[in-house]
């Protein structure tokens, strides 16, 4: 185990070597400057800015400074914010977000297995197509429209919980079930189908002729296999909702890191959106590296490295 | 061992849970911020305003100001020599007196107020200001607001903003120097009879004095958090929340306290309308700017609606690169034949009015205290049937019978309404014509223009300083915003010469005269609409006026009833 392990972070480095590389010179290719009043600069003032944030060198001489002071641990700082290092930056806005993704993760993945158990154990009665129509709901609308409707009847009309912003534990309710939305459909879909697969399976008419009792043919032969595909899509759906979710936050005005990724791009924010991809990255890297440890702890067939041990 | 897995899993989880109670536990505790409004106020009456932005604070450094929400908060947390009144004209604040002028006009001599403090309690004094314009014309700053001492014609400034002038980043020529330390000298390069708007460029907050002590020990640090600057102002920055908002509190230390009646203004950033709107109703927010959308449902409420105009005024480039659009008399059929009546009532539907100008209305009174517009009026104004007459004659002028031509716009949602609005008229007015509309990014819809890469172009303009100069000299041939191959040396001359007078009364009646050669006589553009805001505010706010330059409220004089 150790040593899958080991030699998994090894890749990542290389894979997050090529992602910065990738990014790095990607981003060069954006036109403009990093300047927000740029339509009004003159050449003078243009040659200044440059020369202050060492943008009149060479692409890859700016690679190379990059990438150096990358390996120092040091981000750079913003254009849009003066001075402000990327570092802090990103840790003072991931917490919101951080949150909020965990929690609409949590309650989805709550209500989506119940769902999909439920809609599987009940196949084609009012139960399944009522699990089933949510998901297809949950799928199709966008969350931003749950948001809305959420925010106007709960916030506005019945005034049980508040509009926006972000002040305490009630402030999180909203955002995070509008969030969750996208979970519960994905959750409960996928749960439904494997469930209903793994139920057909040999072992199961092997377990139940054993005599095992319904609880446990479910609980231990019916539920955990159907687990593996639900692992593999929430560990990337869990990022992306942890690293902040652009229209979510913009609605209720969240605080998070969202905005910041988007509107770096727009704004040729360099230091800004390599960081954010940096992030992106690593934790997606690590979600992965996660999601294949949990793969042998649900499903002993599936041992990692065990077999060349 | 598989039970073992099991409780892998659930410790995960376990922590996982542990993790958000103690993330949302953390922020139970800072919620007793007294969100809400002047409500709660009681028997202290504490008058507390609720506003938002729509962006983050990109600086608190007022050399470093750059944009709307950082430069209103400049002019609301620090003071300069001087502040605009709610007419707009620039009054006393820290200077104690008008200045001494010597040299013919070309050195001005302020005394200070011997009663303006830092919010540490050190004065305000005359180093203070040395310092600080030096560190804006500073190539380390490189604020992109050094032009403005350009504009003010502080002497060496433009040397030192040269970087092929031997003076080039020497900050010590700078026209500007302590004599004591409450009175300070100041050179210009020319007469500052010149300038008509001089007083009320130097109250710009790339003016405004810094601590240099304080600044120093700093460092890195200075101003990146709320106590990591010292104010000056009416107000000061007491509750810095990055990407959420932050709480400003009357300044006690306020040479003029007496005056500024808001105690508390809760600043909240909120980029999503409906959730402004719906903030608005529920009480949480006083004021909010509102899109055409909301207009009607607002416009018939008379406490709440208010519209209000700005300076920047939004036109058609049209491109003399273009073989067609070098043609006279195509360019004036263009510019006549949409209505721009109905592209701000109708589509924009927020108080922006039709332009058929370059400077805007309501921006700057001349020497005989007259608006700009009041003698140039409309220009260019026509209706379809003129616009086809000029349109045929263009044609036969080419010799073709039909143009295509593509409109570059910005990629928004209401500027796709306006191109496909201003594509339907002309093509229904102008036979033969067909248009595109090309929507870019902006960065990119910035490149094209600059590289010359296009037919017509969406383009807007606002004032740098308040003066018709700002707008006119755009156009002179070869400046760097001409972008559209226009050449008029009468227009040039007309620049030049103006740029240097000093009888004011002739200088105004240049710049109208070189207006009038650029639309009516060579309808280079064709202007679109002067911008206007809707806004919903709360009944209970009193003196609400915003600045046409600069940061665009002085909270000091607003009231909550």
């Amino acid at each position: 185990m150790a040593r899958f392990v080991l030699k998994r972070l090894l890749y990542m480095l290389v894979t997050l070597f090529i992602i910065t590389s990738f990014t790095f010179f990607l981003m060069k290719l954006l036109p403009g400057s990093p300047f927000n009043n740029e339509e009004k600069l003159t050449d003078q003032q243009k040659f200044i800015l440059n020369e202050k944030y060492g943008l009149n060198d060479p692409v890859p001489v700016q690679y190379f400074n990059y990438m150096s002071n990358l390996a120092k641990g040091d981000l750079g700082v913003s254009f849009q914010y003066d001075n402000r290092p990327v570092s802090t930056m990103i840790t003072e806005r991931i917490g919101p977000s951080a949150v909020l993704g965990i929690e609409a993760t949590i309650i989805g993945t709550i209500i989506g297995l119940i769902l999909g158990i439920a809609a599987a154990l009940k196949h084609n009665t009012s139960i399944d197509y009522l699990s089933s129509l949510i998901a297809v709901l949950g799928i199709s609308i966008p969350s931003f429209v749950f948001a809305g409707v959420l925010q106007y009847y709960v916030g506005v009309k019945l005034e049980w919980l508040p509009v926006a912003l972000w002040d305490g534990p009630k402030y999180h309710v909203l955002p995070a079930l509008s969030l969750s939305v996208f979970v519960i459909a994905t959750v409960a879909r996928f749960m439904r189908t494997e469930m209903l697969e793994v139920l057909g399976q040999d072992y199961i008419t092997t377990a139940k002729s054993k005599g095992l009792s319904n609880l446990v043919v479910i609980w231990k032969h019916t539920i955990r296999n159907a687990m593996i595909p639900v692992v593999t899509i929430l560990g990337p759906l869990a990022i992306n909702l942890i690293t902040g979710t652009l229209i979510i936050e913009k609605i209720f005005a969240v605080p998070g890191l969202g905005f910041q990724f988007v509107s770096s791009i727009q704004l040729n924010d360099y230091p800004v959106i390599m960081a954010t991809t940096i992030f992106y990255s690593v934790c997606f890297i690590i979600v992965i590296l996660i999601v294949d440890i949990l793969y042998g702890v649900i499903d002993p067939r599936i041992r990692v490295a065990g077999g060349k041990g | 061992m598989k039970k073992s897995k099991w409780s892998l899993l659930l410790t995960i989880v376990l922590v996982l849970s542990v993790f958000l109670s103690a993330c949302s536990g953390g922020k139970k505790e800072e919620k007793a911020n007294g969100g809400n409004g002047s409500s709660d106020g009681g028997g202290s009456k504490e008058k507390v305003l609720n506003l938002m932005e729509t962006s983050e604070i990109p600086y608190l450094d007022n050399i470093m100001a750059d944009d709307q929400v950082s430069l209103n908060l400049a002019n609301n947390v620090y003071e300069g020599l001087y502040t605009l009144n709610d007419k707009d004209e620039p009054v006393l604040s820290g200077a104690a007196e008008e200045p001494e002028e010597k040299d013919g006009g070309k050195t001005w001599v302020f005394k200070l107020r011997d009663d303006a403090v830092w919010s540490n309690g050190d004065k305000v004094t005359a180093n203070d200001y040395v310092f600080a314009w030096r560190k804006a014309v500073s190539k380390d700053t490189a604020t992109q607001y050094s032009f403005i001492y350009q504009v003010a014609g502080i002497l060496n400034a433009d040397k030192i903003l040269n970087p092929e002038d031997p003076m080039y980043n020497k900050t010590d020529k700078l026209g500007i120097k302590a004599i004591d330390d409450h009175t300070i000298e100041v050179k210009f390069a020319g007469p500052t009879s010149a300038k008509p708007y001089l007083k009320a460029v130097l109250s710009f907050p790339t003016f405004y004095p810094q601590p240099e002590k304080f600044v120093k020990e700093q460092g890195k640090q200075y101003a990146l958090e709320a106590d990591k600057a010292l104010y000056n102002g009416p107000f000061a920055l007491k509750k810095w929340e990055h990407e959420k908002g932050w709480v400003l509190e009357k300044n006690d230390k306020y040479w003029d306290k007496k005056n500024v009646k808001v105690d508390k203004i809760n600043v909240n950033i909120l980029k999503d309308e409906a959730t402004r709107i719906n903030l608005f109703e529920t009480g949480k927010l006083d004021r909010t700017t509102i899109s055409a959308e909301y207009v009607d449902q607002y416009k018939d409420k008379k406490d709440v609606f208010s519209t209000v105009p700005e300076s920047s005024v939004f036109f058609l480039r049209m491109n003399q690169k273009n073989k067609a659009l070098a043609n006279k008399n195509i360019r004036h059929a263009l510019d006549m034949g949409w209505d721009k009546k109905q592209l701000t009532d109708v589509l924009l539907n927020n108080g922006s009015v039709p332009a058929y100008f370059l400077v805007p209305s309501k921006f700057v009174n001349g020497p005989d205290g007259a608006d700009f517009r009041e003698k140039n009026g409309d220009l260019n104004k026509g209706d379809a049937k003129k616009a086809k007459e000029y349109w045929e004659k263009g044609l036969k002028e080419l010799g073709v019978k039909k143009l295509d031509l593509t409109l570059l716009n910005y990629d928004t949602d209401t500027a796709q309404k306006d191109a496909q609005f201003i594509k339907n008229q002309l093509e229904k007015n102008l036979p033969g014509l067909s248009m595109k509309i090309k929507a870019q990014p902006f960065k990119q819809k910035l490149k094209l223009e600059e590289n010359m890469d296009y037919d017509i172009s969406y383009a807007g303009w606002g004032p740098d300083y308040p003066d018709p100069m700002t707008f006119i000299d755009m156009f002179v041939t070869g400046g760097s915003h001409n972008e559209m191959n226009y050449s008029n040396k009468k227009y040039d001359e007309l620049v030049k010469k103006a740029s240097s007078e000093t009888d004011l009364k002739k200088r105004w009646d240049m710049m109208q005269q070189a207006e009038k050669i650029l639309i009516d006589e060579d309808a280079a553009i064709s202007p679109m609409y002067q911008r206007g805001y809707a806004f919903i505010t709360k009944s209970n706010i009193k003196n609400i006026h915003n600045h046409s330059f600069g940061g665009d409220y002085s909270y000091k004089d607003w009231d909550v009833e």
